[in-house]
C-alpha cells in the first residue's frame, strides 16, 4: 500500500500482486467483507421484520437505563452514546498502534495496543450491563416485555432481533480482544521486532476497526431509528 | 513480491501529520454522534424534526461515518484502485438487498391488512382501551 504507484505501472501483467498488498492483509479485506454480508443479512432481515409490523416499541422508551442511577430516570440514548464513544476511543488507539507498528515503535505499539484492549473489554462491560438490566426487566429471546409504540403487545421480533445482532456483534467484540491479546503478547515476546514488520498489528487493526464499522449500524439500526 | 512492505523506510518523516490525521477522524466522528444524538433529543423534546426526515439524516451520518471509518482508519483511502474497487463493487449488492426486502416486508404488511382482515391479530392494547365501538 506504501509502493509509489505510477500511472504506467501495470498491475495485471504479473510478477507483483496486482493489489499491492499482502496475502494476508487481503484474505483479511476479504474475510471482513464477507462478514460485512453476514452482518448485513441480520440487519436487513431485522429491517424487514420492523417493515413487516404495524407496531415497534419505542427504543427510547426501551433503553433509557444508566448504571448506578435510579430506574425511574429516563436517559434515553446515554448509556448507548457513552458505548459508542469508547469504541470509536478503541478505534483510535488501534490506529496509534498501527502507526507506531509503521515505525518500528516497539514501546508505543504496546502502549497502544494495551488501550485497545481496555477499550474493547469496557465495551464488552458496558454491553454485558445492558443486556442485564434487559434481562431483570423481562426481556430476552423469546419474551418482551416492552408494548410497541401504539400501545399495543408487542412480539418478540423486537428482543429477537436485539439479542442475535447485539450478541452476534458482542462475540466479535470478544474475539477482537482475544486476537488483540494474543497479538499484544507477540509484540512482548518480540516476535515482529524479529520479523522486521508489525503487519500482524495491521491485520488485527482491520478486523478491529471492522467492529467498529458494525457498531455504527448496529447503534443506528437499533437505538437511532 | 515486491509487496512486502516492512514500513521500515517510510513513514520516518510526517509522524506528526499522519497522528493529526488520525486525531482528525475521531473528531469528525465524535462530532457527527453528537449532532446524531443532540438531533435525537431535538425530535424528543419538539417533534422536529419529522420521523422521515429523521431517520433520513441518520442514515446519511451513518454511510458518512462508515466512510471515514473505512477511508482513513482502515486506510483504504490510500490503497491502489484496483484493491478499492474489490472491495467496494461487491458492497453493491447491498443497495438491492435492501430495497428489495425491505419492500417484501412492507408488501408483506399490506397483503395480511387487505387479503386477510384481522391479521395480524387484534391489538391488543395494554395502556388504554381503543374505542372503536
Amino acid at each position: 500500500m506504501d509502493t509509489a504507484v505510477t500511472a504506467q505501472k501495470k498491475w495485471w501483467s504479473g510478477g507483483h500482486s496486482p493489489f499491492n498488498l499482502s496475502y494476508g492483509k487481503l484474505m483479511m479485506w476479504y474475510f471482513l467483507m464477507s462478514d460485512a454480508f453476514t452482518f448485513g443479512a441480520l440487519l436487513i432481515s431485522y429491517g424487514t421484520i420492523r417493515f413487516m409490523s404495524t407496531s415497534w416499541p419505542d427504543p427510547n422508551e426501551v433503553f433509557h437505563s444508566f448504571p448506578f442511577v435510579s430506574h425511574e430516570a429516563h436517559l434515553p440514548l446515554v448509556f448507548v452514546s457513552l458505548m459508542t464513544f469508547i469504541l470509536i476511543m478503541s478505534s483510535v488507539t488501534m490506529v496509534l498502534a498501527v502507526h507506531a507498528g509503521h515505525q518500528r515503535n516497539r514501546k508505543d505499539v504496546v502502549k497502544w495496543m494495551i488501550w485497545t484492549i481496555i477499550g474493547g473489554a469496557a465495551f464488552l462491560s458496558c454491553q454485558a450491563w445492558e443486556w442485564m438490566h434487559l434481562h431483570e426487566l423481562g426481556a430476552w429471546w423469546g419474551r418482551n416485555p416492552f408494548a410497541n409504540v401504539d400501545g399495543t403487545v408487542a412480539s418478540t421480533n423486537f428482543t429477537n432481533f436485539f439479542f442475535t445482532i447485539t450478541g452476534f456483534h458482542g462475540l466479535h467484540v470478544t474475539s477482537g480482544v482475544i486476537l488483540n491479546i494474543i497479538i499484544l503478547a507477540n509484540v512482548l515476546k518480540g516476535t515482529y521486532e524479529d520479523r522486521g514488520h508489525y503487519e500482524m498489528v495491521e491485520k488485527v487493526g482491520l478486523y478491529w476497526h471492522f467492529v467498529d464499522l458494525v457498531w455504527v449500524f448496529v447503534f443506528t439500526c437499533f437505538y437511532l431509528l | 513480491m515486491e509487496h512486502t512492505h516492512t514500513g521500515v523506510a517510510h513513514e520516518q518523516h510526517g509522524h506528526d501529520a499522519s497522528t493529526k490525521g488520525i486525531w482528525k477522524t475521531f473528531w469528525i466522528l465524535l462530532a457527527i454522534t453528537i449532532f446524531e444524538v443532540g438531533l435525537a433529543f431535538l425530535h424528543l423534546e419538539t417533534g422536529i424534526p419529522p420521523k422521515l426526515l429523521l431517520n433520513s439524516v441518520f442514515i446519511g451520518l451513518t454511510l458518512l461515518k462508515a466512510f471515514f471509518i473505512v477511508a482513513e482508519f482502515m486506510h483504504l483511502r490510500n490503497e491502489i484502485r484496483n484493491l478499492i474497487m474489490t472491495i467496494l463493487v461487491p458492497l453493491l449488492l447491498f443497495i438491492w438487498f435492501i430495497i428489495a426486502f425491505l419492500a417484501d416486508g412492507d408488501s408483506w404488511k399490506k397483503m395480511r391488512k387487505d387479503l386477510s382482515p384481522g391479521t395480524p391479530a387484534p391489538a391488543v392494547h395494554v395502556v388504554n382501551e381503543e374505542a372503536h365501538h
